[in-house]
């Protein structure tokens, strides 16, 4: 095994990962049921293609990842602070809650409570105040979306009412 | 319709009250997230998609093309103001405009730009106008396999020509891709890389992408990154330019404007290119008794010339989507799935069989152009007020729309997930440098290109040489493969004389 340069271990890891979604798309290339229908080109052809080009220029990226990488190479990477774990753990949070309680609380308070942590994860020290612009905000959305929009938000709590 | 028959009919349309209110709207929608960091036209009109199912074609269309310009407009002030380019085409805007704002001329650098937008997007729009019925004269002409190879000319450049590596580009291209063949095989009701999940059946919509990639991945990654801190928004001062400003400004507008039109119309879109290429021919043009100021107190010259440069690219992107239905920017490629929406097929035809529609739009934008300059320079107070929204407000309702706009396409936790996966990948592809635009491209174009190799290879009877024995069709792959290889070629030629 070659041993990797340092700073380069991420960009082989995403290297590999392409490469790992090529062979995914071929696999689901040839899990296509054969058509009874005729066609010059049937529905596997295409996926193929494009599987075939992503492990290829998956293979591409690994080849640069073990020459050193690209990455090092980028300002805005070398400037980076170190990762925000406290933002981005409030910002993953804020996502989850939105996910787990949308389909039972609906819309407008699932999203609120996304407002809250995600603006917390930005660096805001006011949840109570971000609460009420937070409940502004995602009414504000529901009424533009469902009555000028015509798109339908569900039927959580409030949306049922209104 | 020819041209003037053409914008004497837009006009007489876009005239009416309904659609100048569209126009209207969509300008002041516009110039607020282009202003806004953080989100720009293909994430806004992505949101505005439902609106098709509500409002006629020529109303939707209006709305879009007012967004599309008014962010154009919108950016430069951030860039001015805040030192932070909304969009990759106001770059360049940033390094003079910013530094003329430290020096208390940013009023001047935003009205110069305002101007210049205006005598760029004019330049643009008329370039739209007459070149626009040529383009689909000669694209009448076009098979099925001119398209494909037409359609992979468009793929190389937008992945492998433009943004830093072709390796990267061609993987967000194919990336686009994939995501474009999940769903039912159009031609033979097949089930294609759904992983057995039924939600996946109907394919992956077009607003749960440019949410996720535009959104949920610039947000994730900013919180990734995220120092506290609060960051300046610079005073805009007197507005007016002075007689010599103005004087200084006319030059760079209209070589700005000449130079950016025909690299949006060119398959090898962005705005990039014009805007860098701008920058250095104004600061080679400026008399020498200005040629100081680049750098150090900010030169006029390198605000007008970008920016008009920008402006025109951004217009010049509208010929090959409306006359061949080839997107060349994440915008554009959204448009293009709005015609689709409506059932209008996107091509040649669209200027004979949605003449109406086509010159409306023509004469909305030259409508939206008198509009944004009225609107942008007395507002101009407003706009710098928008910037300062606090960050965490601004990221938390961005992710509200984000998840309405998502969760509105079904009602269906699994789009919430896909959108937050997608999201996550999103995020890594900031981290290391992959461009987002192909993966909305490719995820439109994708199906259409298989629909018309499909369709050659019918016409063909299975013969794949086709694409290589029609002469036009040969011409434009060999124009795809040197647009590949050529650039590197060069580097190879270059090195060893070296």
């Amino acid at each position: 095994m070659a041993r990797v340069k340092p700073g380069a271990g991420p960009d082989l890891a995403v290297g590999l990962f392409v490469v790992l979604l090529g062979l995914l798309c071929i696999w689901q290339a040839a899990v296509i049921p054969v058509s009874p229908l005729y066609a010059q080109v049937g529905p596997k052809f295409m996926p193929y293609l494009v599987g075939a080009l992503v492990t290829a220029v998956g293979l591409g990226l690994t080849a640069v990842a073990l020459r050193g990488g690209w990455s090092r190479d980028l300002e805005e990477v070398a400037e980076a602070p170190p990762t925000n774990w406290r933002a981005l753990g409030l910002l993953g949070a804020g996502l989850l809650v939105n996910l787990l309680l949308i389909d039972s609380l609906g819309f407008v308070f699932a999203a609120t409570a996304q407002f809250v942590l995600v603006a917390a994860a930005f660096g805001s020290r006011r949840p109570g105040r971000d609460l009420l612009i937070g409940i502004i905000v995602t009414f504000g959305a529901f009424l533009a979306f469902d009555k000028l929009l015509g798109v339908n938000i569900g039927a959580g709590i409030l949306e049922g009412i209104l | 319709m020819d041209v003037w028959s053409g914008l004497a009919f837009g006009f007489g349309n876009a005239l009416s009250i309904t659609n100048l209110g569209w126009a209207l709207l969509g300008c002041f929608l516009g110039t607020a997230i282009g202003v806004l960091p953080g989100i720009g036209p293909a994430l806004t009109i992505a949101l505005l998609l439902p609106i098709t199912f509500k409002v006629s074609a020529t109303g939707a269309f209006i709305l879009f093309c007012g967004v599309f310009y008014g962010a154009m407009y919108g950016g430069s002030t951030t860039s001015i103001l805040l030192n932070t380019p909304g969009e990759s085409g106001s770059i360049i805007t940033a390094l003079e405009g910013a530094k003329m704002a430290r020096n208390g001329r940013a009023g001047p650098a935003l009205f110069t730009s305002a101007v210049g937008s205006f005598v760029a997007g004019t330049i643009g729009t008329l370039g739209i106008s007459f070149l626009g019925p040529i383009v689909v004269e000669l694209a009448l002409k076009l098979g099925p396999a001119e398209y494909f190879s037409l359609m992979v000319l468009c793929f190389v450049t937008v992945s492998a020509v433009l943004g830093g590596s072709a390796l990267r580009g061609l993987t967000s291209l194919g990336f686009g891709l994939m995501i474009g063949l999940i769903g039912i095989d159009l031609q033979t009701g097949q089930p294609r890389m759904t992983f057995g999940v039924t939600e996946l059946l109907d394919g992956v919509d077009v607003v749960l992408v440019a949410v996720a990639l535009f959104a949920v991945g610039e947000t994730l990654y900013l919180a990734w990154r995220h120092v506290e801190g609060k960051q300046e928004v610079r005073e805009v001062g007197k507005l007016m330019m002075s007689r010599e400003d103005w004087k200084r400004s006319v030059g760079p507008w209209l070589r700005g404007a000449l130079l950016g039109f025909p690299f949006g119309v060119m398959p090898a879109g962005g705005t990039e290119m014009p805007t860098m290429l701008s920058y250095f021919a104004e600061r080679r043009l400026v008399r020498p008794k200005y040629r100081d100021e680049f750098g150090t107190t900010g030169a006029i010259e390198g605000v007008a010339g970008p920016e008009a440069a920008n402006n025109a690219a951004a217009a010049g992107v509208l010929v090959p989507m409306l006359t061949l239905g080839l997107p060349t920017s994440a915008t554009a490629a959204i448009m293009l799935s709005a015609f689709q929406s409506y059932g209008i097929q996107p091509g040649p035809l669209l200027f004979t069989t949605q003449g109406e529609l086509v010159w409306t739009l023509i004469a909305s934008l030259y409508i939206a152009n008198i509009m944004l300059v009225v609107l942008n320079l007395p507002l101009v107070g407003l706009w710098a007020r928008i910037l300062k929204i606090p960050t965490p407000q601004l990221y938390a309702g961005i992710l509200v729309f984000a998840t309405i706009g998502t969760y509105g396409i079904s009602n269906s936790v699994v789009d919430l997930a896909l959108l937050y996966g997608i999201g996550i990948v999103a995020m890594f592809m900031r981290r290391f440098d992959f461009p987002q635009a192909p993966v909305v491209i490719g995820m439109i174009l994708g199906p259409m290109a298989e629909q018309a190799m499909r369709q050659a290879l019918t016409i063909s009877q299975g013969d794949w040489t086709t694409f290589i024995t029609r002469p036009i069709s040969l011409c434009i792959l060999v124009l795809a493969v040197l647009a590949l290889i050529g650039p590197r070629l060069w580097t190879v030629i270059a090195a060893r004389r070296a």
